[in-house]
């Protein structure tokens, strides 16, 4: 309704009295008297809009302000315009210069005119409103440009190399631009340090409040040694400023590369995940988001990462993403991905394939996302006299057919040369690859030519890890009951059946995961050690 | 891949049939090895050997063919033996309790005469 009241209120003017239809005289700018409003819950709105032609103005009753108003203007005929049963606007007509009243033909006249003008006019409002619409759009794009904008500007242009680390990150922003930020700062004494943050609130404004609190945060952490500092004084000066209902939340820490110590301070961010040998679990530290209140403290805390372990910094946008049936993503599964998945940047390529699984083909990102890791090096593993770098040895794709998985033990044999494992070690893993891959080839692609089987070999804290995945999305079919022997020789059992009880025999450790279509066996061996059996 | 297939002969040694595996023994082999099969026991023999010295793989469709051809050898009492096994097969046939069922041998030599095999026969 308020649209037509706007609609009317545009179109409709004061007629001047001297003027009549019969002068035809074209009407000068100066002519054009003030519209006359009339409000939308006016009678006079509803009885023109069921009018079957020119309404006699004089002869009018209503309890209408607006028509009080057209009587004392002036006007004698009200000819409602009516495009597609929309009343779009009124031509209002003074007394004719004639001081006649207006006839039959006139009124006929006028309805024919009113007939072929409303809907051209119909035509020049929605042309008028489609140009003002475009303009706010283009305005919203623009401005959704220049939010881009000033996040990309000050984020780091590259990551620092850190011998003995691996430092990668992740930033996406949501179309409607939100307010993440990472950074890496170098500080004296070789020391980095390693923010993430999110604004609330997006677009422009987001985006200057995050530009704001990063260079206040850079300027802060050269002078400030201690996390918990830096955040103080970085809130003292966000607060003042802040505009109302906006906040920022971060996660400041400090790394000493040479010992892994990390020292951080939350403001009321995300907690980060650590990775070590026993699994996955968050950092914890107490604090506010900046810019809300000043005099905050902020509880500072340390940890030690060691050889091996990964970190990941985050943003709501990865734990915060729905997949279509409103599931989200959540922090149980993003820990569990960070206890199972390698660090460093694979670990943000095997999180964003898992996000990519959960929200379905072609969803819209909802928030950004940011995502900083941070991996000690293992080193190298130890392997007789040498060392053999650590991380992936081998990735290939085994075509799903008949006696394909003589092509994956192969690959495999070739990718583990330099490990140089005892023949009956190497028979072993030989054997559990070959079943593996047949099961794979047979329960999970099904034998069809464009669901290859993938094999990644892997080496790190004393295993060599070869993971197997179909497409087939579920557990291993068929051979979940434990083969008897005597069973089977009596006819009880059926001959076949052995595949995964070879496999957890031949290795040290077999880990079964399922997630988003893919179905991995991890196949863990040893380097040393174990059981040997004839060796 | 292609698989080779086994190319399984039966031979008398001693008057013992020895049934010579090679190649791969997998699902490719099983037409030939239930062939050799029906040969070494056509005229009731009291063991069979299976000499594994010319094969290289083994998987566990291979397996569930030998517990296949051990099956109808008990049916039959018939004694199967077995030579020729690599170290890791030989763990293998352990680890199933294939061994349990029929008796590994280090060399032809041994297979035979402890199938009841004699050189005067």
């Amino acid at each position: 309704m308020t649209g037509l009241s706007r609609t009317v209120r545009r179109r409709l003017r004061r007629a001047p009295t001297e003027e009549s239809l019969a002068t035809s005289a074209p009407a000068t700018p100066a002519d054009e008297a003030p519209p006359i409003d009339i409000a939308p819950n006016d009678p006079l709105l509803a009885y023109l809009q069921s009018a079957s032609g020119a309404v006699d103005v004089e002869a009018l009753e209503l309890d209408s302000a607006a028509l009080v108003e057209l009587k004392a203007a002036g006007v004698k005929l009200a000819v409602p315009l009516v495009s597609q049963g929309e009343l779009i606007g009124v031509l209002n007509l003074g007394p004719r210069l004639s001081e006649q009243e207006y006839s039959s033909d006139d009124r006929k006249l006028l309805d024919n005119l009113a007939a072929q003008a409303a809907p051209a006019l119909r035509v020049g409002q929605l042309v008028r409103e489609q140009q003002a619409e475009a303009a706010t759009r283009q305005r919203f794009e623009q401005e959704l440009e220049v939010a881009k904008l000033i996040q990309q500007n000050f984020l780091p242009k590259q990551l620092p190399e850190l011998s003995g680390w691996q430092v990668a990150a992740y930033y996406r922003p949501a179309r409607e631009v939100g307010g993440d930020f990472y950074d890496v700062i170098p500080l004296p004494d070789g020391q980095i340090g390693f923010v993430v943050g999110d604004v609330t609130d997006k677009g422009v404004p987001a985006a200057l409040v995050m530009a704001a609190t990063r260079s206040v945060l850079r300027a802060s952490a050269q002078r400030l040694v201690e996390p918990g500092e830096v955040l103080e004084r970085v809130n003292e000066h966000l607060c003042p400023d802040m505009p109302e209902k906006m906040f920022v939340t971060c996660l400041y820490g400090v790394l000493t590369p040479e010992t892994g110590h990390f020292r951080f301070a939350n403001a009321g961010h995300d907690l980060p995940y650590v990775k070590t040998a026993s699994g996955s679990e968050e950092l914890r530290a107490r604090g506010m988001p900046l810019g809300l209140m000043p005099g905050m403290p902020y509880e500072e805390k340390e940890t030690v990462l060691a050889p091996g372990d990964s970190l990941l910094l985050h943003s709501d946008g990865v734990v915060e993403a729905h997949d279509p049936d409103g599931n989200m993503f959540s922090f149980p599964r993003l820990k569990q991905c960070v206890a199972d998945y390698p660090g460093g940047g694979e670990l943000i390529d095997r999180v964003l394939d898992d996000l990519h699984a959960h929200t379905g083909p072609g969803a819209e990102q909802e928030d950004d996302i940011t995502m900083v890791t941070l991996q000690r090096s293992h080193g190298a593993a130890h392997v007789g006299n040498g060392s053999v770098p650590e991380g992936l040895l081998g990735e290939f794709d085994v075509p799903s057919a008949e006696g394909n998985e003589r092509l994956a033990i192969e690959r495999v044999s070739e990718a583990v040369a330099p490990l140089a494992l005892t023949e009956a070690r190497l028979n072993r893993l030989k054997t559990a690859v070959g079943e593996a891959t047949m099961n794979a080839m047979e329960h999970g692609s099904e034998y069809r030519a464009d669901r290859p089987v993938k094999v990644r070999v892997l080496v790190g804290d004393g295993l060599v890890r070869v993971q197997i995945s179909d497409l087939g999305g579920g557990p291993s079919g068929g051979e979940r009951e434990a083969p008897d022997l005597e069973a089977k020789l009596e006819g009880l059992q059926r001959p076949r059946g052995w595949g995964l009880f070879l496999i957890e025999s031949m290795v040290d450790e077999v880990r079964e995961s399922s997630d988003g279509g893919r179905h991995t066996l991890e196949l863990a061996l040893r380097l040393n050690g174990g059981h040997d059996g004839d060796e | 891949m292609a698989t080779s297939e086994a190319p399984v002969e039966v031979r008398l040694r001693d008057g013992v049939p020895v049934i010579d595996l090679a190649g791969d023994v997998n699902r490719s082999a099983e037409e030939a090895l239930d062939s050799a099969w029906a040969q070494a026991t056509a005229d009731a023999p009291e063991a069979v050997v299976l000499n594994f010295a010319g094969t290289g793989y083994i998987n566990s469709t291979g397996i569930a063919l030998i517990v296949g051809l051990l099956a109808k050898a008990r049916a039959s009492g018939i004694e199967m033996r077995a030579f020729g096994l690599s170290p890791h097969y030989r763990e293998i046939f352990e680890i199933t309790r294939l061994a349990d069922f029929l008796a590994i041998n280090p060399d032809e030599e041994s297979a035979v005469r402890g199938a009841g095999g004699s050189a005067d026969a």
